[in-house]
């Protein structure tokens, strides 16, 4: 009989034990310091778990040398590309069709195949806005992109739809009950990397003009900066989906000693503040727009358009794509030149115990608005 | 210094691990032993050099004075003394030291003729600390993941650590040691709280100080309360699990902090959600 207990229980204390570290990743991990020895601002990762380099496709065919007249005089109702030589506005057509589009639909996806111009299709429509929109963050989010740019590969992948997407999400299912009401947190979302953190954070900070101020610029609590628990915890999920979205931990950008101070902060977190607000254009500006024009497929449950995240275009990954550039496999969807955004008023004059975090882009933010728009420079690093 | 009631029984000869009769003698009221000798040693080779680094570094502010590690390049290599090799002889000092201290408990435990309580849970501290300075940047192929020796400085490299894995209150084995931590407080209230009732009985009616409890006294109090009392000598034996748990589940958590895993902590509870019961 002991011995039955014996065996029993050495059996059941290889099955915990194995257990527990089948929940585990075994084996050797790669490391990179961030900060200055001993700040313990590392990245650990497991290099098993690394994102594979995407493959990036080949250009469907290389340009002759007779670029053409402009589309605008080859072809009809050519709104965006119309000063683009025909012979480029095809490529990009072929690299869209190869980039976006089924394969079993190809040009007819967007296009009516017996009218090439119409606008028929809400694809179509929709396309020429993301037109507009990859060029609006390739002339005007440089402060986020940088030289690397975006084309309709970043985000789509091959897909018609990008692969990660978001809508505003409906409350709860039964909010009158105790256990039915969440109240938008406590729920395993990976939009919080399943904490139970609040998720519904894109809909405040990726659209509309609210601004992440937790920490407060005083040392002792004042009437006029209060934030909820709850308000800083949305923040706090959005971070986590920032940092999931970039396959980066919370050093990557902050030393924690203190989130807000940006001497204390990388170079990094100046980049992510303005990906927050191309984020905010590109929703607001470009895709909730599409409201009207959108089927009910391709909106969520409450009927806004399926808008974009950090996620979207990084896909795991501190740069997407793993860094590599694609814009001069479509020059065209460089834009027009113009000041980079993300310029809002200086926050610092408009509501002085509210700048908070934002102090030193707000500082970049006031030297370069007062600066002639096609020469505004970027300050892509922190003032002190 | 008086002699204490058993300062005669621990004044033999004996019981000492290494040196025999060599070590075995008092300085004042102290023990010293062969542990004792290295053990001082340690202690001042290591305060000096923390001197040393404090002198070389940007102030004397005790409060920012930070002795670091290695960068992480050096992975498990010495480094130059003033970048991160201070740090490195420092440790070896500080783990001498707390060795010594401990095993030097080992042989007054022997004098006294009692068990290694004191010097095994001792020993759960040392384990704490070599499993943050040793353990795990062992693990992780640099010295340069030991937290730095400043009072500040520390507390930055914690929290700095704790966010590389996003939420750090989601690990499993911070969850257990936490609940151990708080759970040893409550057993320590509850236990000081019984022992002063029993011992500080109320006045009667005519100010006359009623007789000081016995322990059946305590232990009808909680039977009465929670049905069982753990007696007299049970309680520190609760005490001792509970303390050490905390102790030791916490060097766990920070030792599967990036050698077993690099996500978010609240990620690796997913495998809750991908039971196959429900998934």
């Amino acid at each position: 009989m002991i011995g039955y207990i014996k065996k029993a229980t050495i059996a059941g204390s290889i099955a915990v034990l194995s257990l527990a570290l089948g929940g585990c990743e075994i084996g050797p991990k790669q490391s990179d310091q961030l900060g200055y020895r001993g700040t313990g601002m590392n990245q650990v990762n497991n290099p098993r778990l690394k994102i594979p380099a995407a493959v990036i496709p080949a250009k469907p065919y290389d340009l002759p040398a007779d670029l053409g007249p402009l589309s605008s005089v080859s072809y009809k109702n050519v709104q965006v590309l119309g000063n683009v030589r025909t012979e480029e506005f095809n490529l990009l057509m072929a690299q869209m069709n190869q980039w976006i589009a089924p394969p079993e639909q190809g040009c007819n996806y967007c296009h009516n195949p017996e009218n090439m111009a119409s606008d028929e299709k809400y694809t179509k429509v929709v396309a020429r806005r993301m037109l507009q929109m990859t060029q609006q963050i390739n002339s005007r989010w440089s402060n986020h992109v940088k030289q690397t740019g975006v084309t309709c590969y970043t985000c789509h992948r091959g897909n018609a739809v990008p692969a990660n997407i978001w809508a505003v999400k409906p409350g709860s299912i039964n909010p009158s009950t105790i256990t039915g009401n969440k109240f938008g947190q406590n729920a395993p979302d990976i939009d919080v990397s399943y904490a139970s953190l609040p998720n519904n954070a894109f809909s405040t900070y990726f659209q509309g003009k609210s601004q992440i101020r937790v920490a407060s610029d005083s040392r002792l609590p004042s009437p006029n900066h209060v934030v909820s628990t709850k308000d800083a915890e949305k923040t706090y999920g959005l971070m986590m989906h920032m940092s999931t979205g970039l396959g980066v931990n919370c050093t990557f950008c902050h030393n924690t000693d203190s989130f807000r101070s940006w001497p204390n902060s990388r170079p990094q977190r100046v980049t992510a503040y303005y990906g927050i607000r191309m984020v905010r254009d590109v929703n607001e500006g470009y895709i909730n727009g599409l409201a009207s024009v959108m089927p009910a497929h391709r909106k969520g449950p409450l009927g806004d358009p399926y808008k974009v995240n950090c996620l979207t275009c990084h896909q795991g990954q501190n740069k997407p794509l793993g860094g590599v550039s694609m814009i001069s496999m479509a020059p065209s969807l460089k834009g027009p030149v113009g000041p980079p955004a993300g310029m809002e008023p200086a926050p610092a004059a408009a509501a002085p115990a509210e700048d908070g975090a934002a102090a030193a882009p707000a500082v970049a933010a006031a030297a370069v608005s007062g600066a002639p728009a096609s020469t505004g420079p970027k300050k892509s690093t922190p003032a002190h | 210094m008086a002699l204490l009631s058993f300062e005669r029984k621990y004044r033999v000869r004996g019981g000492t691990l290494i040196g025999g009769d060599l070590f075995d003698y008092w300085f004042g009221p102290f023990y010293v032993g062969f542990f004792g000798i290295i053990g001082a040693l340690f202690a001042a080779l290591g305060t000096l050099l923390i001197f040393y680094s404090a002198s070389r570094g940007p102030t004397w502010n005790p409060w920012l004075i930070s002795i670091a590690p290695p960068d992480i390049s050096y992975g498990l290599a010495l480094a130059p003394l003033t970048k991160g090799g201070d740090w490195q002889i420092i440790t070896i000092c500080a783990l001498g030291a707390f060795v010594s201290w401990a095993l030097r408990e080992v042989e007054i435990c022997r004098k006294l003729g009692m068990g290694y309580h004191v010097p095994f849970a001792f020993g759960f501290a040392i384990f704490a600390y070599t499993s943050l300075v040793v353990i795990r940047p062992l693990m992780l192929g640099a010295w340069g993941f030991g937290f730095p020796y400043g009072i500040f400085s520390h507390l930055d490299w914690v929290s700095n650590t704790g966010y590389q894995y996003l939420h750090f209150h989601y690990n499993p084995a911070h969850m257990i040691a936490v609940t151990f931590f708080f759970t040893t407080t409550l057993a320590l209230s509850l236990h000081g709280a019984l022992v002063l009732s029993a011992v500080n009985p109320p006045k009667d009616s005519n100010g006359v100080r009623g007789e000081v409890k016995s322990p059946e006294y305590e232990d009808a109090f909680f039977r009465d309360t929670i049905g069982y009392s753990v007696g007299t000598l049970g309680i520190h034996r609760v005490g001792l699990f509970l303390a050490l748990s905390a102790g030791f589940w916490s060097a766990i958590c920070i030792i599967i902090s990036g050698p077993l895993w690099t996500r978010g902590w609240p990620e690796w509870w997913t495998w809750w959600l991908n039971l196959p019961i429900w998934s």
